[in-house]
């Protein structure tokens, strides 16, 4: 277990490395940077686009640029973002629990709504029910986020007579889930029909088995068979797609924070792609990539507790 | 004594029945406004877009402004902000301004006439790089002939002449001529700026909000009336419109509403102050004369007689857009061409079948014909309010066997593309900040412009723009801008499609704002805004 944690960690820095020559290099690859954006969306002198370059030091070879990058994430110093000119770790900070928050509320949804239906989608199969949380579930996925966000908006306007809009000053808890909880519920239906169907194939896989028929021909109630016997087995696929999309939700919503107005990770970091501002897409994409990294990580230590048969060989 | 009392009542009951107005406005409360976009940053002087211009305007001064209380911007309404009075010397090539005394800049320093000095010392490029209080300067060109800016004592700044210019004042009253301070660096301008204005900037979080709260130090005594201006930046157009109807938001962006678009804000908010004007922005074609087959002229003029203005605008803008040539056409424009002189205008005449056969004989003898059409592309920038008219380009040019394919260039390097003259034929809007022809012909036809696109090069035509210039009788200057615009017209340097309407709407108990009709970059000091509540 011990070498198989050291092996992991080293493939974890491995990986994060790769990505940031990767994201470095094709940064640059983008026709255009900061200079040119600045200077030719204002109308500005061109002359003026040299001068720009060689104050924010794009006018470097890349390769000392990215040692530069380096050394300076290696002291905790994220550099400066260029089209605000203060230090990228003031500008990335404030974001990350706001997306953080999203996504925990949306998988806390994904997950209450896509396990619980899922099992009982699979244990009603063919029923009534099941084909209605199957419809529902499908139309979870079929929905474009951007069109179903606005509809929950409208909805808002025409039922309550007002939308949430974020302010990043909240009055505490409550009122920050009450600005959270319709993005979230909008996130978290995606996902947890998602969840839910994988859920119920995964169960229904699972209630075929022969230790299934087992237990039932023991006696055991139908309660017993499913939640104790094969809801655990079951979850093994479930827990893998609820780790890629709670990776997923920390920098991918930008449909939904543009919607619902969210000054979050994911639409701060298309902006920052637009503008080239690359101290802010170089880190966030890190930081992304970190999150992705860990929390597979933490998904292949959650096996090891839902199945006492895995084990990390050394 | 009793006559005296009779007289004073009198006075008073006279003077109440007078300005009414003035005991109308009530002090106080907060202007929530939706933005649709992050501002790139908050220096006026570095950026050329009514996203920064509407929310940091009421942060600054000008010498003198364009009247707040007047719909059109004209050299006839131009009335004393940080200058208390004007006068130009005998040959019209010094303008000298005497300087309000006692105003501070929002950090608690006095303003003087140093601070014009390198404000106009930076923006015409005779500050040395270091001394320089701009990083990039968008609007050089205007000050072209600027040659010194002279101080006497704290209070008295020249502003020395090439040769007389009577735009030059007028170019001093937009909103994109604020007064810089000295002391402040450019970076703090660009995040946090100081200025002599209303309102004093607070905090820009970018892509969440600007908050600005009153100057009680204003030396306007009385106002502002609002105690502060809260923006939220909401780049999604349908949840900022959801936002106005369901309250949130006392005042839409700029022009934010589209013509569709005002039938459901009128629909779900009936009481909303809702009022079109135009933007004096401009969708108009590049057609790149240094490329082959373009330096054909006869395949230019058949392009522009194939344009039918009537679908784009009631495709785009239900009918409400305005035809023009160059400058804005009046009422609203000050400046463009009466409407009946247009239709002798290449493009504009009325009988669009014989201009279509017309346009269609000119390609057929150029080479071209139903068996052989010429295929090229069209360039646009990719957002919707360029993409929209370049498919309708490319729909009308069929008509005149060219097949065009949209070629949708990213924002990031659309004007370097098209600086560089690297496209065939694009489809442009242009914003003009003041409708004056200075601002227009120097910028977009001036042989020498970095923002003639088109790459028009007319010598007659640079002559007359420089005449018109220097030209001080205001009906002869307007009579050689018409004759320029035909010029530009028939020689198919930029034709224009339409001048851009726009729908603001705002919530009735908003009150005092008045929305200019010939540029959407002036009328921002809301200092004249107050709420009914």
């Amino acid at each position: 277990m011990g070498s198989y944690l050291v092996r992991r960690f080293l493939l974890m820095v491995l990986t994060l490395f790769g990505m940031s020559i990767l994201i470095f290099v094709m940064l640059r690859l983008v026709p255009g940077n900061i200079a040119d954006i600045l200077v030719d969306a204002s109308g500005a002198d061109p002359r003026d686009k040299a001068r720009i370059a060689r104050e924010l030091g794009i006018d470097r070879p890349i390769a000392e640029q990215y040692v530069s990058w380096i050394g300076g994430l290696s002291r905790g110093d994220l550099g400066f973002a260029y089209v605000s000119e203060r230090p990228a770790i003031e500008e990335i900070a404030p974001r990350i629990p706001i997306s953080a928050k999203l996504a925990a509320m949306a998988v806390v949804i994904s997950v209450v709504l896509g396990v619980p239906f899922g099992v009982i989608s699979a244990v009603k199969q063919n029923s009534s029910l099941d084909y209605f949380l199957r419809v529902i579930s499908l139309s979870g996925l079929s929905l474009p986020s951007f069109w179903l966000g606005l509809l929950v908006l409208m909805a808002a306007v025409h039922w309550f007579g007002t939308i949430p809009i974020f302010d990043s000053n909240s009055r505490g808890f409550w009122d920050e889930v009450g600005m959270l909880a319709l993005p979230a519920l909008t996130v978290g239906f995606r996902s947890s029909a998602l969840i839910m169907r994988l859920t119920r194939s995964s169960m229904l896989e699972v209630l075929r088995q022969d230790y299934v028929r087992t237990a039932r021909s023991k006696g055991a109630s139908n309660a017993s068979v499913n939640y104790d016997h094969a809801l655990r087995n079951a979850l093994l696929p479930v827990v893998t797609i609820i780790g890629i999309e709670a990776a997923f939700l920390v920098g991918g919503l930008i449909v939904t924070e543009t919607v619902f107005n969210i000054p979050g990770v994911a639409r701060f970091l298309v902006e920052a792609i637009l503008w080239r501002d690359y101290p802010i897409v170089q880190n966030l994409v890190m930081l992304i990539a970190f999150v992705v990294v860990m929390v597979n990580f933490l998904v292949d230590m959650a096996y090891m507790a839902l199945d006492p048969r895995i084990k990390f060989a050394d | 004594m009793r006559s005296r009392l009779a007289l004073l009542a009198a006075s008073c009951a006279a003077f109440m029945m007078a300005a009414p107005p003035a005991f109308a406005q009530k002090s106080g409360g907060t202007l929530r406004m939706s933005h649709r976009d992050n501002p790139p940053s908050a220096s006026i002087h570095e950026e050329s877009t009514i996203s920064v211009n509407q929310p940091f305007m009421a942060v600054f001064n000008n010498l003198v402004f364009f009247d707040p209380k007047q719909k059109v911007n004209s050299p006839d309404h131009i009335v004393p902000e940080l200058a208390e009075s004007w006068s130009y010397n005998a040959d019209n090539t010094q303008l000298t301004f005497k300087l309000r005394q006692g105003v501070k800049w929002h950090d608690g320093k006095p303003f003087t006439s140093a601070d014009v000095k390198c404000t106009w010392d930076s923006l015409a490029g005779h500050a040395p790089e270091d001394k320089s209080i701009i990083r990039k300067n968008p609007r050089k060109l205007w000050y072209a002939n600027l040659k010194e800016v002279k101080t006497n004592g704290d209070f008295e700044v020249t502003f020395v002449l090439g040769r007389p210019q009577p735009s030059f004042l007028t170019m001093l009253a937009g909103g994109y001529s604020p007064v810089y301070a000295c002391h402040v660096p450019d970076r703090v301008m660009r995040s946090k700026p100081i200025g002599t204005g209303p309102f004093k900037m607070v905090d820009f979080k970018r892509n969440e909000s600007i908050k600005l709260v009153k100057n009680p130090d204003y030396w306007n005594k009385g106002k502002p009336y609002l105690d502060a201006i809260e923006w939220k930046i909401v780049p999604n157009r349908s949840t900022r419109l959801l936002g106005f109807q369901s309250g949130e938001f006392d005042m839409t962006f700029d022009s934010d509403v589209t013509f569709p678009l005002l039938k459901d804000v009128k629909a779900s908010k009936p009481d909303a102050v809702c009022e079109a004007r135009p933007t004096n922005v401009s969708s108009n074609l590049l057609v790149n004369r240094d490329k082959e087959p373009f330096n054909n002229p006869d395949i230019r003029k058949a392009m522009v007689l194939a344009l039918d203005l009537p679908a784009f605008n009631e495709i785009l803008f239900q009918g409400h857009a305005l035809y023009g040539a160059a400058m804005l056409p009046p009422p609203d424009g000050f400046w463009g061409m009466p409407k009946d002189m247009l239709p002798t205008l290449l493009g504009y005449s009325p009988d669009r079948k014989k201009s279509l056969a017309e346009a269609q004989e000119l390609m057929k003898k150029a080479g071209y014909g139903p068996d052989k059409p010429l295929k090229i592309k069209v360039a646009t920038r990719n957002i919707a309010i360029y993409r929209d008219p370049a498919v309708i380009l490319i729909d009308q040019l069929k008509q005149i066997y060219i097949e065009g394919e949209l070629d949708p260039i990213d924002t990031t390097v659309w004007y370097a593309k098209v600086q560089r003259g690297d496209y065939q034929v694009g489809m442009n809007l242009t914003g003009v900040g003041i409708d004056d022809p200075d601002v227009n012909f120097y910028e977009n036809y001036f042989s020498t412009s970095d923002r003639n696109y088109s790459r028009y090069k007319n010598p007659e035509v640079d002559k007359l723009i420089d005449a018109q210039s220097a030209e001080q009788d205001r009906e002869k200057r307007k009579k050689m801008v018409w004759q320029i615009e035909k010029i530009l017209a028939d020689d198919v340097a930029r034709p224009i499609m339409n001048y851009n309407v726009g729908n603001t709407c705002w919530d009735p108990k908003v009150k005092g704002i008045l929305l200019q009709v010939n540029s959407i970059y002036n009328g921002w000091r809301f200092d004249e805004a107050w709420l009914d509540k």
